[in-house]
């Protein structure tokens, strides 16, 4: 039996093209990028916001997104300004968001629970979020799912997902036709319904009960009509993420 | 969307031509020799109350001898731009000498997990945050100042509490007619950059990724580097298409052997995950943490003494080596409580 981190991953990796560019941070993202890389997609573009372009690591996954194993291999190596750029003028159409909380809409909080002046914890702040969740086409929210983090009033709106509906990005003046993709937890997988723009259930890991997605969050989410069981993780999936991970830095 | 906000969370900013002026009256395209100490760099670069800000990105190729020297000479009060930053500032907090952040990433190490001194500083109230802003925001407001301007527009972050809590301001853009963020240009009063090798007067090449360096080179009043290794001037003449800043940014440059340890210099030297352990762990409490800089800081004269103290030539060589690939690379360091 696959654990809740390996199929979060491994959804993770099915959802990225053959051939297309992703942003990705170290964790979970990473993990998802390169597994994608070794089995469906090799020539997947993975940039990282140290500057890094199409590094293909090898022997240990990077644990910084500004180490030398991040431009391993790769394509090129440049600034913070070059590989932001990117993503502004359209090349990056994949990015990885995380967060402590998000909302109906997909918008995101990093920065701080309680108030902003007299926080109760503070969190490491937008870092490249906002910007990733701002420019790149399609992300894709990879997060624990509870009624503490899937918040009907976020704390604090770090990074953007669709506001409070559809055509609010694009009236705030963010690029059009770019926003939260899916949304993968450890119940399931997650898209937004094209006229609401609200969380909707897709697929639901196996184990798991539409009940779950319910109780898990405190605002309430659709069920697609047409939801589905997500497929299991493969043999190949597994012992690929696992040879990846071996010190089980992300998979525990 | 028309109404522009005050200047409530502006820091950094200045006057495009007060810069001019500053430049015009303070750097020099004279070719000195600007090799001086770590202890007096610091002592005459480095003021109480300034705004600072480090080159590098994350852990990797920061000038920590420079931070340990920041904490030895007890300089208090700086402000300071954590862009990305982890373990060069997050030293800095857990010895109390900043009490002010502008931050886009500051409080965590990545898969390390989150750094408990920096924020055990802003949730006692010893270390306020000034403002909130984003990666790509940090380089293109060091991107501003370093082209001379007073802002850079990006269509990043548009929209969100991130740009409320900064210093930007949404206007309508004339060519498009839909809104677009202006970000503030950032001059920091000092910026300190660790490099692989610097000439004598400061020209610097950089391997690997360079983050937003040359842009903090340009747009910081007081520039120290710290390298490496100091070349011969023909290294850099040979090549100067390898050269990312330029001397004439540059006030004093020093060189430091393995100056960004426990961090990685990419291709010279890896991570030192044993000694990023023992920080994890010392950082827990108040009283560990304090043991640690009272070890490996406040009672070691320099920072070759520190490197003594850390295992020397010995943990050095195999720290080369594991960048090399000709070693194995150890478990990984992480937060353990």
């Amino acid at each position: 039996m696959a654990t809740e981190t390996e199929k979060m991953i491994i959804a993770a990796s099915r959802l990225l093209p053959e051939d297309g560019a992703v942003y990705v941070g170290t964790g979970m993202p990473l993990l998802a990028s390169v597994l994608a890389l070794k089995t469906h997609a090799p020539d997947l573009l993975l940039v990282y916001e140290g500057g890094g372009v199409g590094g293909k690591p090898t022997g240990r996954l990077p644990i910084q997104v500004s180490e030398s194993l991040t431009y391993e291999n790769g394509v090129t190596v440049g600034s913070m300004d070059y590989v932001m750029s990117l993503a502004q003028a359209g090349w990056i159409q994949y990015g990885f968001l995380g967060g402590a909380q998000i909302d109906a809409y997909g918008n995101l909080n990093t920065t701080v629970i309680g108030d902003w002046e007299h926080p109760k914890v503070r969190l490491p702040g937008s870092g490249g979020g906002a910007d990733i969740a701002s420019l790149c086409e399609k992300n894709i929210i990879i997060m624990r799912q509870d009624r503490r983090k899937f918040v009907e009033q976020l704390d604090f709106l770090t990074s953007p997902g669709y506001f409070t509906g559809p055509g609010e990005r694009e009236k705030r003046g963010l690029p059009a036709n770019t926003g939260p993709y899916r949304v993968i937890t450890q119940i399931g997988i997650y898209g937004f319904h094209p006229e609401t723009k609200r969380m909707t259930l897709l697929e639901l890991f196996q184990g798991q009960t539409l009940d779950a997605v319910q109780e898990n969050s405190s605002f309430a989410i659709d069920i697609a009509d047409d939801w589905k069981y997500a497929e299991e993780p493969t043999e190949e999936e597994l012992e690929t993420l696992h040879a990846l991970d071996r010190d089980g830095i992300v998979l525990g | 969307m028309t109404t522009v906000k005050e200047n409530t969370f502006l820091y950094g900013w200045e006057h495009p031509d007060k810069m001019r002026e500053y430049r015009k009256n303070n750097k020099s395209m004279a070719k000195k020799d600007k090799r001086t100490t770590l202890k007096e760099a610091v002592a005459r670069g480095v003021k109480e109350g300034d705004y600072i800000v480090f080159g590098g990105m994350g852990s990797v190729r920061n000038p920590i001898a420079a931070v340990h020297e920041i904490i030895r000479q007890g300089i208090g009060n700086l402000t300071i731009g954590t862009k990305g930053s982890q373990h060069d500032w997050q030293l800095l907090a857990a010895a109390g000498n900043v009490t002010n952040a502008e931050v886009s990433y500051g409080f965590a190490d990545e898969v390390r997990g989150l750094s408990l001194p920096a924020r055990r500083a802003v949730e006692s109230g010893r270390l306020k945050v000034l403002s909130e802003t984003t990666n790509a925001a940090f380089q293109w407001r060091f991107t501003a100042a370093a082209k001379g301007l007073p802002f850079y527009p990006t269509r990043s972050s548009l929209g969100t509490d991130t740009l409320t809590y900064s210093g930007s301001k949404t206007i309508i853009d004339p060519f498009t007619k839909e809104p677009i963020e202006l970000l503030p240009a950032c001059y920091p009063d000092v910026a300190i950059i660790h490099v692989h090798r610097a000439d004598k007067y400061g020209n610097c090449q950089i391997d690997g990724n360079i983050a937003e360096d040359i842009e903090i080179a340009h747009a910081a009043k007081f520039v120290i580097i710290t390298a490496e290794q100091i070349v011969p001037d023909e290294v850099i003449e040979s090549d100067p298409a390898q050269t990312k800043i330029p001397y004439f940014t540059v006030d004093a440059v020093v060189e430091v052997p393995y100056g960004s340890h426990p961090n990685q210099v990419p291709r010279l030297y890896s991570f030192d995950e044993d000694h990023w352990q023992e920080w994890l762990d010392a950082s827990i409490t108040e009283e560990t943490t304090e043991e640690y800089l009272d070890k490996y800081i406040y009672s070691s004269n320099d920072f070759y003494d520190y490197l003594e103290k850390i295992g020397g030539v010995r943990v050095l060589r195999q720290l080369e080596n594991i960048e090399k690939k000709l070693a194995p690379y150890p478990t990984v360091a992480r937060r353990r409580g």
